[in-house]
């Protein structure tokens, strides 16, 4: 595989690789964002119940609670 | 017209047209679907842990899949490896080259990687008594912004030199490079099914790329400044970056635009790093202004500040167990946060 030589690539070069890129993207098939937003809120709402930072810690299971007591030696 | 200008022009006409296929199906705003959802409690996280050690500017932090082991890597010329849950030291790795920019974890966490201006990738096999370096990955002809390990013997990097690149850890060499961004490529993300990857770059451009064939598949505009920081948001459809334009922005990768932008009323700092909390509701950022904020993903809106960093906040992580996030900063200092 080839390792493309990016410090001699000239502006032709670089419209070239750009229109061949945009040639690509335009049939692109683009689903309509409303159905992308409702899934995407529905997904981190039906997680959020699980998400630590959201509801909080409770300090006996917290892993960061603070340490008493005791030496810690390096 | 030269032939430069007739494929600008065309490109130019292409870019017109992929506006307007966009538009299309624009017909609603992340902020508009989201007005029916409960505001995300405003949370005031308290740093439980601060773990000193470094010496220099903190530019790069990473946790291990095991939720406790953290690395970081300083222009102090180290890697350091925490049990954060006892808030000590747990490893030291010194470097050939203080300049580091990015550090990673392989999932069984007996790999580190690290990268910078010395334009190299770094393997260094830390599971053994004494840390010993066990690739050099060289032939990007810029810096190592950003790498992320697939597996124990591939990794992904960023590079200055505008590439993206695959290695094979077994060989040493490159396997893909991938070629597209007109700017310093910042930092990547890797999907969960490792078919495909997403990137940031300093053409202010954000991309999705196939691993295999090398081809970038689609690219994002919207921001007008470099792009620091990139990640997945959890259910895979989209993304989120942050930038020098003092934003960050939520793209939706099947209606292949931006859907959010996050900013602060008076934008006046660049975003340097971010993270997503466990279902993805809360959006860390870290700021040039010394500030990491936090952002309800869904509405937009700021809901706490993380202070006590006396200087830039250059890099956050959020476990995989999503327990807490962490911060690194210019100050040489990384506080952990819940």
């Amino acid at each position: 595989m080839p390792i493309v030589d990016v410090e001699n690539l000239t502006d032709l070069d670089k419209a070239k690789m750009e229109l061949e890129q945009k040639k690509k993207e335009v049939p692109l098939e683009r689903a309509l964002l409303s159905k992308g937003c409702t899934e995407f809120m529905e997904a981190v709402q039906a997680t959020a119940d699980e998400d630590p930072l959201v509801k909080g810690i409770p300090e006996a299971t917290n892993p960061f609670k603070e340490i008493k007591g005791g030496c810690v030696i390096c | 017209m030269g032939e430069l200008d007739v494929l600008k022009k065309e490109a130019e006409t292409l870019k017109t047209q992929i506006e307007t296929a966009r538009k299309a199906v624009n017909d609603t705003t992340m902020e508009a679907a989201s007005s029916g959802v409960a505001p995300a409690p405003r949370i005031q996280p308290k740093a439980r842990r601060t773990l000193k050690g470094h010496t220099a500017k903190i530019y790069a932090l990473y946790w291990a899949l095991d939720n406790k082991l953290m690395v970081s890597g300083s222009q102090d010329g180290k890697l350091l490896v925490w049990d954060t849950h006892a808030g000590i030291l747990a490893n030291c790795v010194p470097l050939k080259s203080a300049w580091v920019m990015t550090v990673s974890f392989s999932p069984s966490a007996g790999l580190v990687a690290s990268g910078g201006l010395d334009n190299m990738c770094t393997i260094v096999n830390i599971s053994g008594e004494k840390p010993k370096t066990m690739r050099e990955l060289d032939g990007h002809d810029g810096y190592v912004a950003c790498s992320r390990f697939l597996s124990e013997t591939s990794i992904l990097t960023a590079s200055g030199d505008q590439t993206c690149g695959l290695w094979d850890l077994e060989t040493g060499k490159q396997k893909q490079s991938f070629l597209n961004h007109v700017g310093d490529c910042m930092c990547v993300a890797l999907a969960e099914d490792q078919n495909t990857f997403i990137s940031g770059a300093c053409d202010s451009q954000a991309k999705l790329w196939d691993i295999r064939d090398g081809q970038c598949k689609q690219s994002f505009i919207g921001h007008t400044g470099d792009i620091n920081a990139i990640s997945y948001m959890p259910n895979g459809q989209a993304f989120i970056t942050g930038s020098d334009d003092c934003t960050l922005r939520m793209f939706d990768m099947r209606a292949d635009q931006e859907v959010m932008c996050y900013q602060n009323a008076q934008p006046t700092a660049g975003v340097t790093s971010l993270s997503l909390s466990l279902s993805g509701r809360l959006l860390f950022a870290g700021y040039d202004d010394f500030n990491c904020n936090i952002w309800d993903s869904l509405k937009g809106e700021k809901i706490g500040v993380l202070s006590g960093h006396d200087n830039r906040v250059s890099c956050t992580g959020i476990p995989s167990d999503g327990m807490c996030v962490s911060t690194g900063s210019w100050d040489s200092f990384l506080k952990i946060w819940n």
